[in-house]
């Protein structure tokens, strides 16, 4: 293992094809990684700040939220439901606003909801609105006015929340009764009486399993549809389609340098025949030269890994603005563990070459 | 006990029309401080002996007994520990780590013995100092001639205190002068141990510094 290392530090030129390659697909794999947590992120912001452990759909609304809607007698038989501790309103639209000194109308997602989340506080007065943080872009201050929707309902900017888009919208947040007007006046097909909310969000009572509490309300209130948080988001419209599709490139990537690896060590090991024969006549044992071979791998990719994720640090800012890239520690974290498992897999091909390097080569050469 | 006893050893490779003897019966004993040179044209089996009796490869018949192990009955993982303990090699052409230094070259055999630290380093020093090497410790293979490199090999055959030392070819890339001096060096780093030793070559003017020379053609051998 110390040949390895040693090798490894004084023949450096030698490893810096593989090293450089490796460092690219690193910058891809942060990039593809970071556009579809960005992406994700954008689409689903809204639910994945979310604490309650349900999200109760009716049934016909196949996991939409503009489709479903649920009065106050069916919330009343759901409170009833073992297991069940709290259960707030939600609903949303989706709307252009008008932000004064932007020349063009923004999307928006306007909330109506009844309890706080992890990202926004308990709904604030009638007539403002907690205000995603990207609006700021938009141009949009807060205490400023801005209107909603082709009505030009006027709500006023509260404070910012930070990763409650919608759909690609920017999360607004308003309480119920705001929320209300903004449908009366906008989107008068899809008003909703007082107490009647589009969705539900449910938590469990201490240790209830959410999968338990979902068949318990499925049998007690039928006609309803309660998904955990997970489900929603996948069932939101594109969302699993993109992350299916950004996976299995990323893998693929995976698996490219796992090949660029596997390439390299084959080549290494054919190139060192003889002196891993002369080893082995001396008394190394197969085992310790494939160590080797695993520790410089492992220090490349770890290596390739530190300047592709310093690269990619210093590649984001210079990405547009409305390329939604969000680099976060798990992807870091998740792209390192597997960019050296694809290392020791793509070195272990080596390995049986290795083992049959024949000791007695060593003897009788020139 | 001598240092190496080898009764009546086969070696055959093929089968039925493509098979060849690469040594048939031979017996060999090595007395514990003795210096043998095993001396015969191309293809007699020089090669083929050396291997068997440094535990590079079995042999079809026969017993290898070095020192109080008897290696015919090894498998391949006792012989990677046997080859590591007990016996010192020194290939034609060196073939040092390209990329270590004289004393690292030495050390690598402490290092896959898991005989690391301070007595490992100074017997690196030692030996290097008494091979005459003892300003040239640092320089890697590279950085040093022909002769210099025969000698850091012969260290790093001693560097585990073997009880055979196996010399294959060991003046084959020198000159005549150098070639001498070399095997000067050999002879007087093996007695000066006690240690047992076979140097296959094919250059009979080196013969005269064994203490007896043994012949080998087609694989059999002639004292």
């Amino acid at each position: 293992m110390r040949l390895a290392w040693k090798e490894l530090i004084r023949r450096p030129a030698r490893f810096l094809s593989t090293g450089g390659a490796l460092t690219l697909i690193v910058v891809l794999l942060l990039l593809l990684g970071g556009l579809l947590d960005g992406l994700t992120l954008s689409a689903t912001g809204a639910y994945g700040a979310q604490t309650a452990d349900l999200l109760v759909y009716t049934d016909e609304a196949n996991g939409s939220l503009f489709r479903s809607r649920i009065d106050p007698d069916v919330r009343a038989q759901l409170e009833d439901v073992e297991g069940v501790h709290t259960v707030s309103g939600i609903g949303a639209v989706l709307l252009p606003a008008r932000i004064a000194g932007s020349p063009d109308p923004t999307d928006v997602a306007v909330f109506g909801y009844e309890a706080p989340n992890a990202q926004v506080p308990a709904p604030p007065a009638g007539g403002e609105a907690y205000v995603d943080r990207t609006l700021a872009d938009a141009g949009l201050a807060l205490g400023e006015i801005f209107a909603v929707g082709p009505a030009a309902v006027e709500l006023r900017a509260k404070d910012w929340v930070d990763d409650t888009s919608f759909l690609a919208q920017a999360g607004v947040w308003a309480d119920g009764a705001t929320w209300r007007e903004v449908l009366a006046a906008n989107r008068p097909d899809a008003v909703l009486p007082d107490g009647t909310w589009q969705a539900l969000l449910v938590e469990a009572e201490g240790d209830v399993d959410a999968g338990e509490l979902a068949s318990r309300i499925e049998a007690a209130t039928p006609g309803l549809d309660p998904q955990t948080r997970a489900q929603a988001i996948l069932g939101l419209p594109g969302v699993e389609a993109q992350q299916g599709t950004f996976t299995n490139i990323i893998v693929m990537t995976f698996v490219i340098a796992g090949l660029v690896v596997a390439l390299f060590f084959a080549l290494l090991t054919l190139e060192r025949v003889g002196l891993f024969g002369v080893l082995k006549a001396i008394g190394t044992s197969s085992r310790t030269l494939a160590g080797g071979l695993v520790v410089q791998a492992v220090a490349i990719a770890v290596g390739a890994f530190v300047v592709g994720g310093l690269v990619t640090i210093g590649l984001t800012p210079v990405v547009p603005p409305d390329v939604p890239i969000e680099l976060v520690p798990r992807r870091a974290i998740v792209t390192a563990l597997g960019l050296v498992v694809t290392a020791l897999i793509g070195s272990a091909v080596s390995f049986r070459r290795i083992v049959r390097i024949d000791p007695a080569s060593a003897v009788g050469g020139s | 006990m001598p240092a190496l006893d080898m009764t009546d050893v086969r070696k055959v490779y093929g089968s039925g029309h493509t098979e060849v003897v690469a040594l048939d019966h031979a017996s060999l004993t090595v007395a514990d401080d003795e210096m043998v040179a095993l001396v015969g044209p191309s293809g007699s089996g020089k090669t083929t002996l050396l291997s068997i009796v440094g535990g590079l490869l079995a042999p079809s018949e026969g017993a290898v007994r070095v020192g109080p192990h008897e290696i015919t009955t090894y498998d391949r993982k006792e012989l990677t520990t046997f080859r590591r303990e007990f016996v010192g090699f020194v290939f034609q052409g060196a073939n040092l780590v390209p990329f270590l230094s004289a004393k690292e070259n030495l050390l690598v055999v402490a290092d896959i013995a898991g005989r690391t630290g301070k007595q490992a380093e100074q017997r690196a020093t030692l030996l290097l100092e008494e091979l005459g090497l003892g300003d040239r410790m640092g320089n890697t293979p590279g950085e040093l001639s022909g002769g210099e490199r025969q000698r850091v090999a012969i260290g790093r055959a001693l560097m585990n205190e073997p009880e055979l030392v196996l010399f294959d070819e060991p003046t084959s890339a020198l000159d005549t002068k150098l070639g001498e001096q070399v095997m000067e060096l050999i002879r007087a780093e093996v007695k000066e141990r006690g240690t047992a030793a076979i140097i296959v070559t094919h250059d009979t003017r080196m013969t005269h510094f064994a203490d007896r020379t043994v012949e080998i053609s087609d694989g059999r051998l002639a004292a």
